[in-house]
């Protein structure tokens, strides 16, 4: 199927978007790579020296790097727990036939719509405030005691906003992928005397493998740099509880305008974001092949 | 209101179709505070008196707009004619060059009528370097009726153990109500100026002469664990995550006892629109320890032009018309004297019209008892009441105040708090070279 | 299908579906009612759900003060273009890496991704000093170029598994009866992919338009879209909830419009390889 044409047209067709995208990825990041071994700071221009590693240092000494490391794998696999379990669920639930199918979905996926920085004021002030929020009012309305959110659990928090964002996508891709499964498969198996259970883990499942992968893949690229939604809510607080690599690269560089540790750390984010999608990969990426 | 969006939508049409030849176009950064959003509203006037000036609006939230602004001017992006900044960031970008200077206002301006201290804040080597458009500092809030069932009376300048006992007489848990809500926010401008102020009535300062970091001395401990005491025994639940206005929330919907803020905050407070409890409002100078400093901080959001911008003679004049007494009289004219843009000109002060606003007295007060070039009790070599004017604060004083925000949230005690401040302050300091 | 399904489980299922689809949307709805609160309602506890003073001020406050339809064009054109530009640079990229596969193939998928790993935070400066060196500095071509860049890899990506799933059998007998690449690609291809097409289509303009790094960091006042629109509402002193609520309900109203409008074009898309 492969002539030479098509080959040589191939090689022509994919060259722009690969070209365009090696400008990308090279320009900023050697520019970022060169500030990362440099002393400057936006504030004191003039100042800038050579200082080797010394960025690199500081960025992988501050108390701070491995809690802020833990916390982004720990905010990237709780979102993807929750919403590759919770999307299953709910594409099932809407797979099933009922009223109002269409407008249930549409109230389904709204969330995705929202700006994340709108979604983490209105959860942080409407919901999670203990003394005028929500969920302080039915907890009080029953006689307990509200539970201060975002001071007491501000990652869990935030990975329950995140996580009300991302549902949507993961329900949709999960839906559509339920949707097209061979009814006849379930069927039989089912007149088989397969249970429910059953069928689900080994007919279901399987057949969705793919879009978990899928759901897995975009979210977690999108999910390693959260940051809106932090800054908005707690600030990385309290303490570094709630600080992720991105936000301590943001704290690091743009609070102090120092150039030369936000590369560093920028250009450490790329290196272990790097390594997560390799793992990724290797773990799920045969789930891609037809 | 309606007047005046008629006026304004009339003077943009004319000025449009009037000036295509010749308009110039200024951009403008401002904070949405409800000053400048009032400032925005009344363009029509500027406009009017300048029909070849064209405005161009960019308003957000301080933190973003500042690290905008500084993006900019740091690289000379030149996205901004006139920007607003406050009297943290004139001293570091004067030094630098990046200001252009404003000693060459015309006379009508009246430079010497704008209050000495705020002046001060915004002058380097004698030059002004931004245009102040209103300036506060800080002081206490008090609801009279809780005071009085309390059987206590507010003094004009009250100690820190006589807020701290009567904080602890209003509280009431059960009926939601909170003898003091303070800031518990992290942030170098949220819990952190509030601390900084108020660290120094303690006696306290952030680095000694050598710059070394002083949150290892009694002075600090003292200032902490009075502030977290005084929280867990009088304060709201959540109060590690409360900024201005979640207390402003509080303090409208009836729930503290006192407030300890902005002085800008008297006009939200005493606004029956939004306020339930508006005219049971007290004020009171932010307290001391009797050592000679007080607990209030100042600060004035300015109007200030980026050197080598094409536009500085329209700059100028807009900055002049925004800061002026005509505009003061402009406001109190359209929205009454209680919204005029407080802190900035003697003049306004000595007016009797605005004289017979609440708060005005207090505000000049507090303004007037804070000193940014000697803000301590002990001498620091840095200016700055409730900031350090150094750049490297921002993060520095960000990153300390989520230590003593999770201290306020009982997720380590006070010690450690001060110990990880000292340790992280510590090594900043020594990386940005200020300790060899 | 052909179960028969009982009106007993129909109408249980009916409930169930509705009491999470409108606990999901929930969120949504409260701000809508907001927008329409006064400020003091708005914080009130205990919150009134719907019986309060219904008003419209907090909108005519948010169009007094900012220029909605500047910004809403600003984002349609941010939004929209980079969309396009994304399609014509993504679909003959995505066409080669699906029909013409090479060994190379996963691995230059991979690398495109991985330069969706770039934390932003880390290179706005670079990235700024360059379109300032470039004039690009508050501009929708800025915009656009940044969107389209940082979303193509997505974009590849999605084109691309949805382009495995067309058999190649099609495309050679279009070619065999003697069409050239390019008649193949437009009059072939393209028919056939276009639940995928407009999937990813609206998947990229509701990223794009979400957007709130690039957009509120390299902008001002010119090219400032609703994302700017609605930071501006976000106040630190102040009460601001009402008007925020407003502010954000112009600002999602059109895309959820359009969701709405679109959501079958999105489910039928995508399907990433069930489809046989």
């Amino acid at each position: 199927m492969a002539t030479q044409h098509s080959r040589s047209a191939a090689k022509l067709m994919i060259s722009p978007a690969v070209l365009l995208l090696l400008g990308w990825m090279i320009i900023p990041l050697s520019l970022t790579l060169y500030f990362s071994f440099l002393r400057y700071n936006l504030l004191m221009p003039g100042t800038e020296e050579w200082t080797g590693f010394t960025n690199y240092r500081y960025f992988l000494t501050d108390p701070a790097f491995f809690a802020a490391l833990w916390n982004t794998l720990l905010l990237v696999g709780g979102v993807l727990l929750i919403t590759i379990v919770g999307g299953t669920l709910l594409a099932l639930l809407l797979d099933q036939p009922f009223w109002g199918q269409g407008i249930v979905r549409v109230l389904v996926i709204a969330p995705f719509f929202v700006m994340p920085t709108v979604s983490a004021l209105v959860w942080k002030n409407m919901f999670m405030n203990p003394v005028s929020g929500l969920f302080a009012y039915a907890a009080k309305a029953v006689g307990l005691q509200p539970f201060d959110f975002l001071a007491q659990a501000p990652l869990m928090s935030i990975i329950l906003i995140v996580s009300w964002q991302w549902l949507p996508f993961a329900t949709l891709i999960l839906l559509t992928a339920l949707q097209s499964l061979d009814s006849e498969q379930l069927e039989a198996s089912e007149m088989d005397g397969a249970n429910y259970p059953n069928r689900f883990v080994f007919i279901v499942l399987p057949h969705l493998a793919r879009a978990i992968t899928v759901v897995i893949l975009i979210q977690t690229i999108f999910l390693l740099s959260i940051f809106a939604e932090i800054l908005v809510t707690t600030n990385g607080g309290p303490g570094t509880a709630s600080t992720n690599l991105t936000f301590l690269v943001y704290a690091q560089s743009l609070l102090q305008f120092d150039v030369g540790g936000g590369s560093a750390g920028g250009v450490v984010a790329i290196i272990l974001a790097n390594i997560v999608a390799i793992f990724l990969m290797r773990m799920i990426g045969k789930n891609l092949d037809a | 209101m309606t007047t005046t969006y008629r006026a304004f939508l009339g003077a943009t049409a004319l000025s449009i179709v009037a000036s295509v030849a010749s308009a110039e176009t200024l951009t403008i950064a401002t904070v949405n505070n409800g000053d400048m959003i009032r400032m925005q509203g009344l363009t029509a006037d500027f406009t009017a008196q300048n029909p070849d000036i064209e405005l161009e609006w960019v308003t957000l939230e301080e933190n973003v707009l500042r690290q905008r602004v500084t993006t900019d001017i740091a690289t000379s992006g030149g996205q901004y004619d006139v920007m607003t900044i406050g009297t943290y960031e004139v001293p570091i970008w004067a030094k630098q060059g990046w200001l252009v200077g404003l000693n060459d206002l015309p006379a009508e301006y009246d430079i010497d009528d704008l209050l000495p201290a705020i002046r001060g804040g915004l002058t380097v080597d004698g030059e002004l370097y931004a245009a102040p458009f209103y300036g506060e500092s800080s002081m206490v809030m008090y609801r009279k009726d809780l005071m009085a069932a309390a059987g206590l009376e507010m003094p004009e300048a009250p100690t820190w153990d006589f807020i701290g006992e009567a904080a602890r007489a209003m509280t009431d848990k059960d009926n939601e109500i909170y003898g003091i809500c303070l800031r518990g926010k992290a942030g170098w401008g949220e819990n952190m100026a509030f601390l900084t102020a108020t660290s120094n009535s303690f006696g306290a300062r952030w680095f000694d002469e050598n710059w070394n970091p002083q949150f290892d001395g009694e002075a600090w401990s003292n200032t902490l664990n009075f502030y977290i005491d005084l929280m867990n025994d009088a304060g709201p639940p959540g109060a590690s995550s409360n900024g201005f206005n979640e207390n402003l929330s509080l303090f409208q919907t009836g729930k503290c006892g006192m407030w300890i803020d902005a002085t800008v905050a008297a006009s939200f407070v005493t606004n029956p629109n939004d306020s339930q409890v508006a005219d049971q409002v007290g004020f009171a100078l932010a307290p001391d320890n009797g050592l000679g400093k007080r607990g209030n901080w100042l600060w004035a959001w300015s109007l200030a032009i980026p050197a080598g911008t094409q536009k500085a003679d329209a700059a100028k004049k807009f900055v002049a018309w925004a800061t002026s007494k005509e505009y003061l009289a402009l406001v109190a004219e359209n929205e009454g004297w209680a919204n005029v843009p407080p802190g900035t000109r003697t003049s306004l002060y000595e007016n009797p019209e605005y004289a017979q606003v609440p708060f005005a007295r207090m505000t000049l007060d507090s303004i007037n008892a804070a000193d940014p070039t000697n803000p301590t009790v002990d001498p620091v070599p840095y200016v700055g009441v409730q900031f350090v004017a150094i750049p490297e604060f921002q993060g520095i004083a960000t990153a300390v105040g989520q230590q003593f925000s999770a201290a306020l949230a009982g997720q380590m005690s006070a010690e450690d708090a001060l110990a990880n401040a000292q340790a992280l302050t510590l090594r900043e300091m020594t990386k940005a070279g200020y300790i060899q | 299908m052909a179960r028969n399904v009982t009106t007993t489980r129909k109408a249980t299922v009916t409930v169930v579906a509705w009491t999470i689809g409108i606990a999901i949307f929930f969120p949504i709805l409260w701000t809508i009612l907001t927008s329409f609160k006064t400020e003091a309602e708005a914080i009130a506890s205990p919150p009134s759900f719907l019986i309060f003073d219904w008003t419209l001020e907090n909108y005519a406050t948010v169009q007094e003060r900012s220029n909605y339809f500047r910004h809403f064009m600003n984002s349609v054109i941010i939004s929209g273009g980079s969309t396009v530009l994304g399609l014509i640079i993504a679909i003959p990229a995505a066409w080669s890496m699906a029909f013409v596969p090479t060994k190379n193939t996963k691995n230059v998928l991979m690398w495109m991704l991985s330069t969706k790993m770039l934390p932003p935070v880390g290179v706005l400066i670079p990235i700024y000093l360059i379109f300032r060196d470039m004039g690009l500095l508050d501009t929708r071509t800025g915009l656009v170029i940044v969107l389209t860049l940082i979303n193509l890899p997505i974009i590849i990506w999605m084109l691309y598994t949805y382009f495995r799933e067309i058999p190649g059998e099609i495309l050679e007998a279009a070619r065999m009866d003697g069409a050239t690449l390019r008649s193949e690609i437009i009059y072939v291809l393209t028919p056939m992919a276009v639940p995928g097409i407009a999937s990813t289509l609206l998947l990229n303009i509701i990223l794009a338009w979400n957007e709130a790094f690039w957009t509120l960091n390299l902008t001002a006042a010119k090219a400032a879209p609703l994302t700017a629109f609605i930071a501006s509402y976000s106040s630190p002193e102040g009460l601001f909830y009402a008007k925020l609520s407003a502010a954000s309900t112009m600002a999602i109203a059109p895309i959820l419009i359009m969701g709405w409008f679109s959501q079958k074009q999105l489910v039928r898309g995508l399907t990433f390889g069930a489809v046989k």
